[in-house]
């Protein structure tokens, strides 16, 4: 009986095993072939020789600028700012246990897109400082936003109203930079108030690149942490877990990551909001969801980026493509949540 | 029967007016030095002497004279706006029982620009008139959508929920704005003018325009205040007063969302005002929506029109958005009232 059970348990642990490499696997491979057609794609169609030999370095008149200087550095921003949202927004969603606790909708990015404008548009610093100054104004706006919130006694639904209001306050305060900044046109506005991967360029791609490549591996080693301190405060201690120490390592590498991918491109909307509950529809409970969670975001911007360049007559930025795709899923799960009384 | 109401009204004369002829004298003062800082300060700043000459001495040619007469429209148009939001505010927040419901929080604000967008883009609109209409429809559906949301499942709609709902709306609205306006660089040229959220471009037929929508929704809200005051009891209690809850709830939200779709319609999105506006004055005179319909009609017209005068200064030599000083101020209301809400209310 014992034993039945047992393998019971040992069946459905190697089931969901599977289904996690398969799904990581099928993302994996979709996310390949979008970084490839960001490559091939455009204006021009190059022939697929051509462009791999420019990304080896060779000259080839006109190939060599169209793909070196204007589509890798778009899809690697894609790439890396798509991972950095889905692992920082599924990170927080699963920490506070609300789907709607994501750094989208409790202001963290606009306190990084406040902190990046100010630093291009005033002060015209160089990349790194931009970098460094958003991943500060991230982890202030948290601390902010956790004192506010605190209280009496802590609860996610103040949490999410307090975000709400300080997240009002900095986009008035990047619509004020905006305006006194000299001749910013508007596709500038427009990138820090929905993000894009317009003009993106590989001077600003290494702090980016390097936090993603520093900062995933923490939070994914921390990940069975993570899930059992979705388990609630009690049953994670007894489980060995540090619980404050483990959610202020999560907490500061998500805001590192989410706030270097917003000072690259822009707070591209909803990316890190839609992540999370995808992955886990995806790959279901039991394994750690934040590689799929990763590859999902990375989906996401890429496949917006494409569709936003080319399935229309003008260009979108993918901002206004994720926030189309998004912001109707939220209604539905504000919906889904009202009815069940979660809120 | 007859003492306990008799007590009532001794209590009533006993304490509120006291507050009241002190609230209506500081108002007063605010308004007059809103309106005069608004006529006095800008780019240029007049002095006395010009803003007496300009008000007052029609025959008086002077450079200063005329700025401020330029600025009448401006300063007469902000008043007006800020009663509208002022209005607004307080009849939302009472329909919907609930202490942060603003126009901006809820939504209504982009449902209209959505509208106004959609008119310019796809029907042609082009004056304040037309988009008026449009920018109530908007402002309408987005209305009914967002209550809807926010009051389905346990407990109706808690702030929490409304928020909620409101900001998700607020997101996928404004992606369709931006989405209709980037292809057409006419939209987006005649929209930047109008989202500006600005009293600046004001003129004499644009408050014309306006003037009927904001008496109708003022008469509206004014008169359904003591019905308000039942409905905050709650449906049973209010209709065992005799009121009927469904109809003056109805006409209540039906009045403030007029007032915030005409605002909107002329002067952009302009958001917060209701909510600072209400949350001073029921600090001060408690819930009697008797008194806090009007009062915040007078403090929401000082709040925009300082507000204004506030951004003209910190922006010069151009001029800041209103909307953005009132974020600023406003916001921090929402974040305290939500710290000294229970966790059980959210």
């Amino acid at each position: 009986m014992k034993n039945k059970s047992m393998e019971f348990i040992k069946e459905g642990i190697k089931k969901r095993r599977q289904r996690w490499i398969l799904v990581t696997g099928i993302l994996t491979v979709l996310a390949c072939i979008f970084s490839c057609m960001m490559l091939l794609l455009g204006n021009t169609i190059y022939p697929l020789q051509d462009v791999i030999r420019a990304l080896y370095g060779e000259k080839i008149p006109g190939v060599s600028f169209a793909v070196t200087t204007l589509r890798l550095p778009r899809m690697l921003a894609g790439l890396f700012a798509g991972f950095a949202f889905g692992v920082a927004g599924h990170t927080f969603q699963t920490m506070l246990r609300n789907p709607l606790a994501n750094p989208n909708v409790i202001g963290i990015t606009a306190g990084s897109s406040a902190a990046a404008v100010f630093c291009i548009v005033i002060l015209h610093t160089s990349n790194a400082v931009v970098s460094i100054a958003s991943v500060i104004a991230g982890l202030l706006t948290v601390l902010i936003i956790y004192i506010l919130s605190r209280g009496s006694s802590f609860s996610i639904g103040r949490l999410i109203l307090v975000g709400i209001g300080i997240q009002a306050m900095l986009n008035a305060a990047i619509s004020y930079i905006l305006l006194v900044g000299a001749e910013q046109d508007i596709p500038a506005a427009l990138r820090w108030l929905s993000g894009s991967l317009n003009g993106s360029q590989m001077e600003e791609l290494p702090s980016l690149i390097i936090s993603v490549i520093i900062f995933s591996p923490v939070i994914i080693l921390l990940g069975k942490r993570l899930s059992m301190l979705e388990l609630g405060e009690q049953a994670a201690t007894s489980l060995g877990v540090h619980t404050d120490k483990t959610r202020i390592a999560l907490i500061v590498s998500s805001v590192i990551i989410i706030a270097v991918a917003t000072a690259t491109t822009g707070p591209i909307a909803f990316v890190a909001f839609l992540a999370g509950p995808i992955a886990k529809r995806l790959v279901g409970v039991g394994l750690s969801n934040i590689i799929p969670a990763g590859l999902v975001g990375v989906n996401l911007v890429l496949a917006s980026d494409l569709i936003g360049q080319f399935a229309f007559d003008v260009r979108y930025p993918v901002g206004i493509i994720t926030g189309l795709l998004g912001a109707p899923y939220l209604i539905y799960l504000l919906i889904r949540m009202n009815r069940k009384g979660d809120l | 029967m007859s003492s306990l109401t008799d007590l009532a009204k001794q209590q009533r004369n006993a304490y509120l007016p006291q507050y009241l002829t002190i609230v209506l004298i500081i108002s007063f003062i605010l308004l007059i030095v809103s309106i005069v800082s608004s006529l006095a300060f800008g780019s240029r700043a007049v002095g006395w002497n010009g803003l007496i000459e300009g008000l007052f001495h029609p025959a008086i040619d002077s450079y200063d004279a005329n700025v401020v007469r330029q600025r009448m429209n401006r300063t007469i148009f902000s008043l007006l706006c800020g009663v509208a939001l002022g209005v607004s505010g307080a009849l939302m927040q009472a329909v919907t029982r609930n202490p942060i419901a603003d126009p901006s929080i809820l939504g209504v604000n982009t449902g209209a620009s959505l509208f106004v967008v959609s008119g310019i883009a796809f029907f042609h609109i082009s004056t304040s008139e037309q988009y008026i209409w449009f920018a109530l429809a908007g402002a309408m559906i987005t209305a009914i959508f967002v209550f809807g949301i926010g009051s389905m499942g346990r407990g109706g709609a808690t702030p929490l929920k409304l928020v909620l709902a409101g900001a998700a709306t607020t997101a996928a609205l404004s992606s369709l704005v931006i989405a209709i306006m980037i292809p057409r660089s006419y939209v987006m040229d005649q929209f930047r003018f109008w989202q500006v959220g600005s009293v600046g471009s004001a003129s004499w037929s644009s408050i014309s325009t306006f003037l009927p929508f904001l008496i109708i929704g003022l008469l509206v809200g004014i008169i359904s205040a003591s019905a308000l005051n039942a409905l905050a009891l709650g449906d049973e209690v209010a209709t065992g007063l005799g009121v009927r809850t469904g109809l003056w709830r109805l006409a209540a939200a039906f009045a403030g969302v007029i007032l915030c779709g005409a605002t909107t319609a002329l002067a952009g999105p302009i958001g917060f005002v209701g909510l600072l506006a209400t949350h001073v004055i029921r600090l001060v005179l408690g819930s009697d929506q008797r008194y806090i319909i009007p009062i915040s009609a007078i403090t929401g017209a000082i709040i925009l029109t300082i507000s204004d005068v506030i951004g003209r200064l910190l922006g010069s030599p151009g001029e800041l958005e209103v909307g953005v000083v009132t974020a600023f101020t406003g916001a921090p209301i929402l974040i305290i009232l939500a710290m000294k809400a229970k966790v059980r209310a959210l």
